[in-house]
């Protein structure tokens, strides 16, 4: 039986890629272990070897798709005795499906994937984005990919100043773990764009003094499951410093990395740590959900004197959004951002929590409920102006995170705004957040662990009494 | 093997076994010698005070004294030019006053009072001087030496010749961070020197007690970091050493280990009995290794000064101390609003 060949998934987040070069071509003999083509994700390129022995009897996926999403054969190999002729059966049907969606997938994942980047035009069934007042009307919109936005933040931040470094593992030679810094150490070289040993605590206190001596340091953590190493560092070296030294000496540092559950990747690697930095005064906890976002706080963070926990999300690294061209695009940190207006209900998100309100509100809108969506964009200092505003208009409120339940930032949410605007509320404040467990690695343990859509929609639905 | 280790240069070792030796002590002038004594006395004089106005009440909190080990700090500021940063934990007050910052200020902050050098809200343990580059005063055991590390990395990201005074115990030479730093800094040849003050007691835990190599200067073996073994009761082999150190990291080899074989008469902090160790022990220390009765010594022996000129100075330094605790202790407190500023810029 002829063997199909599929796309492989080559990181825990690769839904899709581009297959960007066949090695072997139709009628080549393979043994195990040849590259037989050249796999491009957002990350990296990565070459794919053979399993099988056989001959390749047929490339179903042309070299330059893009967008061939994981699992789609992308060709069939023929085992002795067999020929082209043989492929009939898996080939048929695979042909016919695969390029279909290697050619139009981008829009239709995209949309299953919460894409919000309302292009105003764009006749797509999608939330509209309110408009940020912090984005002068008419700017023309680029879409850019979180992970761009990020380097683009860094890199126009380091030609701005030449104080402004960034450090971490795998930052320079490898182009970033996540290839958040692809590129920089091309441009600024490696006195720079520091490659680190693996040793969190060090290079983060290596970091802050780096900071209390004038110079502006990003670090970068692999991931901020790994700044629980630099934790001490963080908490009593850089933000309480500035107190200490009544004012003298601060640190100009901005932390920075993914945070929160990826995927698949169990309880050590995937844990929320916004609530824990939003507890610590003298810190600023950055936590963005688009990419305009991710660049214009970004920048600010590095500009900021103070010390910056700046938390990104690997799931939403490879996900595009509209970000405005502009010289210098920089955003307040410290101002939450209204995502849709509506009148009914407030939903208050920050970060991949955000996917989870942008979603359900798609669905309540059918329920004929009109939310408005509030993204925080900074959890400390707190926008609670914002919200209030919002919660005495639409007297309801559901804040949504992946973090743990217990002292939640939604917890602080629904504390201070039943202290400050308890007239105004029609129904208890609901909090949705991750399942108070460790998280799992099974696929569908892993799924109840986190928040879902239809919690969302419930508890609006519970608060408008529907 | 043996021909790439002759080929070597004397002083860049890769073996992590000392290749360099203490120099022999430093010839001081009359001068040098007289602002050795003098410098060193101001932090014993002020000590006994701090210790006094502790029993008195008018310091709370943690107050960890420098007794016996002035010669370690006023040596290596003998061997600082202008911009070279200190650094050390919570043990600070005798390197805040070798980086000059003012006797006052230092106290009023022990005493909690507005015109304390941090306006009351860093205490002992915590205080900074950007214009002296005294980057602290850190209270967590170990967590310096990154810093120190760092402000080394900002020297040579600067290029400005500048050398990093990182200051430890031996009890912090046991935490991980130290050996996360010693990496960074040798493979980044960063300009810092490690100067470990081996007062041999990690609070009242000795030296053989918590630490399986105890000479300390062979702690950077693993990192290519040479060290050396410095008598740190003598000011003058403190400032040789701190001399070789300087000039090392000025040239661009990386950071270089000084132990400092010192000894605190006081116990780890002011609610210490000292109970680990005998009073013959301390007692000998005293009166045979004494830094500043060494120095003293050697003025009347080269009759550089009377026992009359010396008496003056101790006057002198009295005067400065007293001063400070009068301010200390009349100071007003930090005003309420205090409470709320300098949390974030």
């Amino acid at each position: 039986m002829p063997i199909e060949i599929l796309m492989p998934a080559l990181s825990p987040t690769m839904e899709e890629g581009n297959l960007s070069k066949w090695l072997k071509n139709e009628g080549d003999k393979v043994v195990a272990g040849d590259v037989i083509a050249e796999i491009e994700t957002d990350k990296a390129t990565m070459e794919v070897e053979a399993v099988d022995e056989g001959t390749l009897g047929k490339i179903l996926i042309a070299a330059g798709t893009e967008g061939v999403k994981v699992n789609t054969p992308i060709a069939v190999l023929l085992q002795d005795g067999e020929s082209a002729a043989d492929v009939g059966k898996p080939s048929a049907p695979a042909k016919a499906e695969a390029p279909a969606k290697a050619e139009a997938p981008a829009a239709e994942d995209k949309a299953e994937a919460t894409k919000p980047a309302a292009a105003p035009v764009a006749a797509a069934p999608k939330t509209e984005i309110a408009a940020d007042p912090d984005i002068p009307v008419g700017t023309e919109m680029v879409s850019t990919t979180v992970r761009e936005a990020l380097r683009d933040a860094m890199a126009e931040e380091m030609r701005r100043d030449g104080d402004v470094f960034v450090m971490g593992e795998e930052v320079a030679e490898y182009q970033g773990a996540y290839k958040i810094t692809q590129g920089l150490l091309q441009e600024f070289g490696p006195r720079r764009v520091v490659d680190t040993p693996i040793t969190e605590h060090g290079f983060a206190g290596v970091g802050v003094g780096a900071a209390m001596a004038g110079l502006k340091p990003i670090v970068e953590f692999m991931t901020f499951n790994f700044a629980m190493q630099a934790i001490d560092q963080i908490i009593n070296s850089a933000a309480k410093t500035l107190y200490m030294s009544g004012g003298q000496m601060g640190a100009p540092i901005v932390f920075r990395g993914p945070n929160g559950a990826a995927a698949r990747v169990a309880a050590q690697h995937s844990q929320c740590y916004a609530a824990w930095y939003s507890h610590i005064p003298g810190l600023k906890v950055v936590m963005p959900y688009t990419a305009a976002d991710a660049k214009g706080l970004l920048k600010a963070a590095i500009r900021d004197p103070n010390p910056i926990i700046f938390l990104e999300n690997e799931i939403l690294y490879g996900q595009s959004f509209d970000v405005p061209k502009l010289d210098d695009f920089v955003l307040p940190i410290g101002k939450a951002r209204i995502h849709k207006t509506g009148k009914d209900v407030t939903i208050v998100s920050f970060g991949i929590g955000m996917t989870y309100a942008v979603k359900a509100e798609a669905e309540l809108r059918g329920l004929g409920i009109d939310a408005e969506i509030i993204d925080l964009r900074t959890i400390r200092p707190l926008d609670l102006d914002t919200i209030i505003a919002s919660v005495k208009k639409t007297n309801r409120l559901v804040v949504v995170e992946e973090g743990f339940p217990q002292s939640s930032v939604g917890d602080h949410i629904a504390n201070q705004v039943s202290q400050r605007a308890f007239d105004f509320l029609d129904a208890p404040v609901i909090t949705i957040a991750g399942k108070d467990v460790p998280m799992p690695y099974a696929a569908n343990l892993e799924k109840l662990a986190l928040p879902n859509v239809g919690e969302v929609v419930e508890a609006v639905k519970a608060v408008t009494y529907r | 093997m043996a021909t790439a280790a002759k080929k070597a240069p004397a002083k860049s070792r890769s073996d992590g076994k000392s290749g360099l030796s203490a120099p022999k002590p430093a010839e001081f002038t009359r001068d040098e010698e007289l602002a050795a004594y003098r410098h060193m006395l101001l932090i014993r004089r002020f000590e006994e005070k701090a210790g006094q106005l502790y029993g008195m009440g008018f310091i709370g909190g943690f107050c960890h004294l420098y007794i016996g080990q002035e010669a370690v700090v006023t040596g290596m500021k003998m061997a600082l030019i202008e911009g070279d940063q200190m650094i050390t934990a919570y043990r600070d007050h005798g390197h805040m006053l070798a980086m000059e910052l003012s006797p006052r200020g230092v106290m009023a902050e022990l005493t909690g009072r507005r015109g304390g050098l941090s306006r009351g809200k860093g205490g002992s343990m915590h205080m900074f001087s950007k214009e002296k580059h005294f980057y602290g005063g850190h209270g967590i055991v170990g967590a310096q030496v990154s810093l120190g590390t760092g402000l080394a990395f900002a020297n040579r990201y600067r290029d400005n010749n500048n050398v990093s005074l990182t200051y430890f115990g031996d009890g912090a030479a046991n935490q991980g961070q130290v050996y996360e730093s010693f990496n960074m800094a040798s493979l980044w040849k960063l300009p810092v020197i490690y100067i470990i003050e081996n007062n041999r007691y990690a609070m009242g835990t000795s030296v053989s007690r918590s630490s399986a190599e105890t000479d300390f200067s062979h702690r950077g073996a693993s990192f290519k970091i040479p060290g050396i073994q410095v008598d740190g009761m003598d000011v003058r082999a403190v400032k040789a050493a701190g001399d070789l150190a300087a000039e090392w990291c000025r040239a661009g080899n990386g950071p270089l280990i000084l132990e400092m074989q010192t000894y605190r008469y006081r116990g780890h902090s002011m609610s210490d009995p000292a109970k680990y160790r005998s009073k013959e022990e301390v007692q000998k220390m005293r009166s045979e290794h004494d830094p500043i009765e060494q120095v003293k010594a050697r003025l009347i022996e080269k009759k550089w000064a009377t026992e009359d000129e010396l008496k003056a100075i101790d006057k002198e330094v009295r005067d400065v101390v007293a001063d400070a605790a009068e301010f200390a202790q009349n100071d007003a407190e930090p005003d309420p609003s205090e409470l709320w500023t300098d949390i974030v810029l």
